[in-house]
């Protein structure tokens, strides 16, 4: 088999195909067999009992944002760093590990330096609001 | 290049006979039709076989638990309620299939299909043995890193379109939780590619041993923390206590599939049993040497040599050692999944996060620059063969 041979990715696509054929078939065969009557307390959202007011979508904690943010910049790290990684033992062996080593070093460094900058932000922290009146009285002790 | 389930059959005689004589059928390349075959009946057997374990996980799961509580657990449906799982999904077909009035339908129905999806495809690259893994794709971690995050999609996907404030608030703490948390798994996978010099989960396992000095866990200090910090961050990317705050039941309902019934939620409970088998299965291939047995016995090399057998019987008879291998320190991960599960409290959503990204990620980033410096440093060589050679040169055996 040549390396260009793509047979090697027929398994995901049959494993997809099957996912979804799981899932379509056991909700279909449900479907044909279970009870079906709806009526409007059923199709109202579950609160415990309490009536349900106004709408979940509503403006939410910011928080989860700034988490977001900080996310995609280190997932996109990662996703740079796999194949420095994959080919730094190969690179070692003919010598060149230390000029692998210093541009993972160099690179790492900077991302170091971002949370760094995030931690001191308090962007790290849950409940920033407890420490935000302090920054805002603006007294520079500390 | 890529070793696949199909490469290892192709190996013998009676299905290159086969694809010869379907090629003349036919008239062109039938390699790709019988690969075709091949992988379809792989992929039902995994699928068939991961589905059962999941299931099994569930009835694991409650017996564990009653045990370590005193309890009795499921003890009627079938010898010591072992057939509970089946109960429980001919149930979960026979409810009645709630959508509520208010919800955004199209994604309601979409997000545990999304769930499926991504577990299912992460089995392609799941190394149960050497010759039995659907495709050893050359580029097979970071393909599961990738495909894995589609769960986190569905997970935020289904608490958003319920429209209900359980499980928005459920969606919401899902999905910040499994993003963070595949910071930390991510860093110390490229702490271990480091180590193995490639991404294909055969080149990873490939760089272990049988014997546990050979393995990565115990190759260097850095790997050895590793192992801990993938496997607390793979607990919370699974959604497992105690990190199941998205579907935390004492405060959230039931979390992001509040809205959920019948077969429904039975699929994403199904999906996070098989999810929680395959990152079980990823740490044991990339810490604990995977499918490999002691004094590669995996080869089957060896049962030609003294036993005289035919080559091909003796693989197969060391392939399933290899699984046998791979399935024990995989259930024994799963088994302190469960264990885990019922021994600690939950945690609280900012202390949940302060572990995340004040110790997690800078200890992965430590790691990670750790392992390059001992690679460059001792030329790749792990902590037990450093040993052994200085004690060789004291003894004077060099």
């Amino acid at each position: 088999m040549s390396s260009l041979n793509l047979d090697v990715y027929m398994p995901i696509v049959i494993l997809i195909g099957l996912a979804i054929a799981v899932a379509g078939g056991s909700l279909l065969v449900g479907g044909i067999i279970r009870p079906h009557h709806p009526n409007k307390l059923k199709e109202s959202p579950y609160e415990c009992g309490e009536e349900p007011v106004g709408s979940a979508w509503a403006n939410f904690n910011i928080r989860f944002y700034v988490i977001a943010l900080i996310f995609i910049i280190f997932d996109v790290e990662s996703a740079l760093m796999f194949p420095v990684a994959a080919v730094f033992k190969r690179f070692n062996e003919i010598g060149l590990g230390g000029t692998l080593l210093l541009s993972i070093l160099t690179f790492v460094l900077v991302l170091v330096a971002g949370i760094v900058y995030c931690w001191k932000k308090g962007d790290l922290d849950w409940v920033r609001s407890f420490n935000a009146p302090q920054v805002q009285t603006g007294s520079k002790d500390k | 290049m890529n070793s696949t389930v199909f490469s290892y059959f192709a190996q013998s005689k009676e299905i290159s006979a086969f694809i010869a004589w379907m090629t003349k059928l036919i008239g062109f390349d039938a390699t790709s039709l019988v690969a075709f075959i091949i992988f379809l009946v792989a992929s039902l057997i995994v699928v068939g076989a991961l589905a059962t374990i999941g299931g099994l996980g569930t009835y694991a799961e409650r017996k564990i638990s009653a045990d370590l509580q005193a309890r009795q657990g499921p003890n009627r449906v079938g010898p010591y309620g072992i057939l509970q799982f089946l109960a429980d999904g001919v149930k979960m077909i026979l409810k009645e299939d709630i959508i509520p009035a208010q919800a955004d339908k199209f994604t309601f129905i979409l997000a545990p299909f999304l769930c499926m999806i991504g577990v299912f495809a992460t089995l392609a690259v799941v190394p149960f043995s050497s010759g039995f893994i659907l495709s050893d794709l050359n580029v097979g971690i970071f393909y599961l890193v990738g495909v894995a995050s589609l769960v986190g999609v569905g997970v935020f996907l289904g608490g958003y379109s319920s429209n209900s404030k359980w499980s928005m608030l459920g969606g919401m703490r899902g999905a910040s939780q499994i993003i963070s948390y595949e910071i930390p798994a991510t860093i110390t996978i490229i702490s271990i590619v480091l180590l193995a010099g490639g991404l294909s989960l055969g080149t990873l396992i490939g760089g272990q041993g049988g014997l546990p000095q050979e393995w990565y866990i115990f190759h260097n200090p850095f790997a050895f923390v590793g192992f801990f910090v993938y496997f607390i961050s793979a607990l919370a990317e699974t959604n497992r206590a105690p990190f199941d705050l998205p579907e935390a039941e004492s405060e959230l309902v039931s979390g992001y599939h509040t809205e959920y019934s019948g077969m429904r939620f039975g699929l994403f409970a199904l999906a996070e049993y098989i999810e929680v088998f395959v990152v079980c299965g990823v740490a044991a291939a990339l810490f604990l040497g995977g499918y490999k047995v002691p004094f590669d016995l995996g080869t089957g090399i060896i049962f030609t040599e003294r036993l005289g057998m035919d080559p091909m019987q003796a693989k197969n008879i060391g392939q399933l050692l290899e699984l046998g291998s791979f399935f024990t320190k995989t259930l024994a991960l799963y088994y302190v999944v469960i264990w885990v599960r019922w021994t600690l409290p939950r945690l609280r959503v900012d202390q949940l996060m302060t572990l995340c990204w004040k110790y997690l990620t800078p200890i992965a980033i430590f790691n990670l620059l750790g392992c390059a410096v001992w690679m460059y440093a001792f030329n790749g060589k792990s902590i037990y063969s450093l040993i052994f050679e200085s004690a060789a040169i004291a003894t004077g055996h060099h």
